[in-house]
């Protein structure tokens, strides 16, 4: 695949680095909210002038109290902008930061302040910087630690932990006589210095750092950003965790393009605040938009009757004429005409309630998306794509160009990048935004990253006659059937997931004779169920055993069976037998990443038994497991699981077999 | 380990009770007690059913009118108030069996707390603009301030009593705050909550006391959670006090034990 020529690299001459990009704002846009946080229930908001303030003060004080270029600095917490100016901040010094997942237990933390070899913690909250102290015997390299919110931070030891206005403070000082010094600092600053260090969730074994450049951040960053002509008019809603990689990338484009970061009032609000702000620009994994969905599917559920068939009927107009018309082709009259009053009754009041309002552009990525979910958006009228990336490659590998989006590609290779696939089918690329190196991991760089810049993906896909990149699994989960067929467990979880009371789905089938699967019900949605229909139940485990829910389960199996019937590569892929889990997969126990993608291999190993049963036809299985607590305490869940037989469809290729 | 009650005399006297004596008609529900709250401390009350205890509160805050014995709150003796002028006085309280507006939002529950601090009034009350108003949006600041510091900003438009009583038990702590008491009562604040409810509850109770200055006294029957949190304890049974101290003496006094702790077997 050609690479697409790259004219303008940074967003304005010799613009290679965030520092000198912040003091480039602060001259276009002196006036312009730069960042918005809710607080206090008022949206607070600081302009480029003041966001540069904040960050200069920051930055001096931290070189004041010892922080020198090439030291790490690890940053824990939500999305305020205190973190994400420590982010800038760190880098003006020509210190790299190192944020990492809020929610991550003591243990993970102890991983990442020890392997990145922190000196200074940047923490939220009391509750990061006690897990910080927890482990700080174990991890000599940190000096200290500067926390964000003073609350119940009294009596601790001021020598070690120190507020964050207090180092901004000092900066101030420093500033008043050395007005110049910031400006100097960030001048120093380069686009091939390393910018930030972001540990990948690792869905097998330690976490990876990947370090990044300034040069890799910014061109992908401005590159997507010129291609989707975004401006100093979009505001997005940063609410996704600032350890990931998309976050990222939102951050950095929104200094590219000097539009408005806004940071939500808590993780719970995140919804109320999406509708209060509107956001041009959007990004969200699947999981998101599925969750969405489910909401919408739940709530239309309750809803009058008037308004349920009204919904149902508007929803079939949009399916038949949304994407057609978000897509400029043609449509009849009468359903032009239909189209508008649905949009008038239904999809305009539905799309600000989920603060879609005014979304000029969305982009999901992270895993593959179900084709319904993606189209009930799209016929919508919301410009929702995919793109695929990864850490490793600043995000963007391809992009889906508009007018050309197909729900089971990921589109076209994105401004300067070359996408090939090898000899094992394994999808390769090479980029403008490919990592520098995997930190203090040489033989894992070497393994992942070609002398010529080629890197690995770790995903296996294939190019479709339109020029379109289709991913089909990751490569190591792609098995194959004991009869030779192509097994890909993702493809089949994604269909199973759609339905709205199933939350996860995990399948086997890679050197055995048929597909199993594990599910997990949705307990929002399979609540509200129950609610309706009078059945009571005490815990996730007793509703998740319930005929009447295996019954539900076991229709929406079939149902995905009969679409597999459809897809040549994946028909004989139908699910012969399921079972419904009697506890949430859950990142606490390792099950999942924190991203929220299943670990297959502790799975296989935790449910062993299960699997087993699956495939020696047993009725029922006893199982007892332990679960973790959020505070660390484990207690163990036990009980016998119910196993179901599921109708499969005949295939050509199962009738010549 | 056994500090004396008079070794902390630097310590400023709040609330002195002295011989309190309460009975409804042939009813003894308090004999005699006499205890004090120091300022800025976490004081438990504990008992068996029965004991007292809630009664104990109700006449702190000028509910009930003890029929023998004297108030004494920042120096001054109290005569025959009524619970309003009490809570002007800086006294503000949460029940046992949670008393808030549930047809009401969380924000409008809470801005109900700051009644003793709305002076506007009727005229400006009824003109709206002007001086009401901006008394209005001094005070809704202040309860967010409370919202933020309860961790409740994702339910402040929801009705209280669509709320799970966890967050109900949190949202009353909230209304108590939000009229800036000197003196706080909480009445088992962390009965019925699961554990990490309750720890959060503890935590809410120490960063108030921390943050805020707050005097707290609670009654509790977590013993793990009284002896944790609060400074001195007094205890109470059929109406009597039968301990005071610190939580070490109380744990160890053989009249506590054997009227209410027990022992482990």
């Amino acid at each position: 695949m050609a690479a697409n020529e790259i004219t303008q690299p940074y967003p304005g001459p010799g613009l290679d680095t965030l520092p000198k990009i912040l003091l480039h704002n602060v001259r276009m846009y002196p006036n312009r909210d730069a960042m918005r946080e809710k607080e206090f229930g008022i949206w607070q908001s600081w302009t480029w002038t003041e966001v540069a303030d904040e960050i200069e003060r920051f930055a001096l004080g931290l070189q004041a109290r010892g922080l020198k270029a090439g030291d790490k600095v690890l940053i824990i917490g939500a999305n305020r902008p205190r973190m994400y100016w420590t982010i800038v901040a760190a880098q003006a010094v020509g210190a790299i930061p190192v944020p990492t997942y809020k929610d991550s237990v003591a243990e993970e933390m102890q991983y990442v302040i020890e392997h990145s070899e922190a000196r200074f913690v940047i923490a939220e909250d009391q509750e990061q910087v006690d897990k910080v102290l927890e482990v700080k015997d174990r991890c000599p390299a940190v000096e200290q630690i500067i926390f964000d919110d003073p609350r119940g931070m009294k009596g601790y030891d001021d020598s070690f932990v120190v507020d964050f206005e207090a180092v901004q403070a000092e900066g101030a000082d420093i500033r008043a006589k050395q007005p110049d010094l910031f400006k100097q600092m960030t001048e120093q600053s380069k686009g091939d210095d390393i910018s930030i260090i972001l540990y990948t969730s690792g869905t097998t074994g330690k976490p990876k750092g990947v370090v990044l450049t300034f040069d890799n951040v910014i061109i992908t960053s401005n590159q997507v950003a010129l291609l989707d002509k975004l401006t100093e008019n979009d505001e997005i809603l940063c609410y996704l965790p600032i350890a990931w990689v998309g976050d990222h990338f939102f951050v950095v484009q929104a200094f590219c393009a000097g539009f408005c970061i806004n940071c939500p009032e808590s993780e719970e609000t995140v919804a109320a605040d999406m509708r209060e702000i509107g956001p041009t620009y959007y990004f969200a994994p699947p999981r998101v938009f599925e969750g969405l969905l489910t909401n919408v599917q739940i709530r239309m559920e309750d809803a009058a009757p008037f308004k349920r068939r009204m919904y149902a009927y508007f929803m079939d107009v949009a399916k038949k004429v949304g994407i057609r018309k978000l897509e400029n082709q043609s449509v009849g009259f009468m359903d032009s005409v239909k189209y508008a009053l649905g949009n008038f009754l239904v999809y305009g009041p539905l799309k600000d309630a989920l603060g879609l309002g005014r979304i000029k552009l969305a982009y999901t990525a992270g895993e593959a998306i179900g084709g319904e979910i993606f189209d009930f958006y799209r016929s919508l009228g919301i410009n929702i794509k995919q793109l695929y990336g990864q850490t490793e490659s600043s995000v963007f590998i391809t992009v889906q160009p508009d007018g050309e989006v197909y729900p089971e590609t990921v589109g076209k290779p994105s401004p300067g990048v070359e996408v090939k696939i090898n000899d094992d089918g394994e999808v390769m690329y090479r980029s403008p935004g490919t990592f520098h190196s995997y930190y203090k991991n040489d033989k894992a760089t070497e393994e992942t990253k070609t002398p010529d810049g080629w890197v690995y993906t770790g995903d296996a896909g294939f190019f479709m006659s339109n020029g379109h990149l289709r991913i089909i699994d990751r490569a190591k989960d792609v098995g194959k059937f004991n009869f030779g067929k192509m097994f890909a467990p993702k493809h089949i979880e994604n269909k199973l997931k759609f339905f709205p009371h199933i939350q996860e789905a995990v399948t086997f089938g890679d050197g055995r004779d048929a597909c199993m699967a594990f599910i997990n019900i949705d307990l929002g949605a399979v609540g509200n169920w129950a609610e309706r229909n009078n059945v009571a139940y005490a815990s996730y485990q007793e509703l998740a055993a319930h005929p009447e829910v295996y019954n539900m389960v076991k229709e929406s199996v079939e149902q995905v069976n009969e679409s597999l019937l459809g897809d040549e590569l994946l028909s004989h892929s139908q699910i012969s037998r399921f079972l419904i889990l009697h506890k949430e997969l859950d990142a606490d126990d390792g099950e999942l990443t924190r991203t929220k993608k299943v670990r297959r291999k502790i799975i296989n190993e935790r449910y062993k038994p299960l699997i087993e049963a699956l495939y020696n036809g047993d009725d029922q299985c006893f199982i007892e497991t332990e679960v973790a607590f959020e505070d660390g305490r484990v207690a163990k869940i036990s009980g016998d699981i119910k196993l179901v037989d599921v109708k499969t469809f005949a295939t050509d290729a199962n009738v010549a077999a | 380990m056994s500090t004396q009650n008079n070794g902390q005399n630097d310590k400023k006297v709040m609330l002195d009770l002295k011989n309190i004596s309460l009975s409804f008609g042939g009813v003894k529900a308090i004999t005699d007690i006499s205890f004090n709250i120091y300022e800025g401390e976490v004081r438990a009350i504990i008992g068996p059913n029965g004991a007292g205890k809630s009664s104990m509160l109700n006449v702190i805050n000028g509910f009930y009118h003890p029929q023998e014995g004297e108030i004494w709150f920042n120096g001054e003796q109290r005569k025959g108030m009524k619970p309003y002028e009490i809570a002007y006085q800086g006294i503000a309280r949460t029940f046992q069996n949670i008393a808030l507006f549930k047809g009401m939002s969380v924000l409008d529950n809470l801005m109900t707390g700051r009644f003793t601090h709305m002076n506007k009034n009727l005229f400006y009350q009824a003109m709206w603009k002007g001086p009401a108003e901006q008394e209005e949006i001094a005070n809704r600041e202040f309860v967010e301030h409370i919202i933020d510091f309860l961790e409740i900003q994702s339910i402040r438009k929801t009705p209280v009593g669509r709320l799970p009583y966890g967050l109900q038990k949190r949202v009353e702590l909230g209304r108590a705050l939000a009229a800036q008491p000197k003196l706080l009562l909480l009445d088992e604040p962390m009965a019925g909550m699961n554990v990490e409810e309750k720890e959060d509850m503890c935590r809410f109770i120490l960063d108030v006391n921390d943050t805020f200055g707050t005097t707290i006294a609670l009654i509790e029957h977590d013993m793990g959670v009284v002896m944790d949190i609060s400074d001195r304890v007094v205890v109470l049974d059929y109406g009597r006090k039968i301990g005071d101290g610190e939580p070490n003496e109380v744990r160890n006094d053989q009249t506590v034990i054997d009227a209410y702790l027990g022992v482990s077997h």
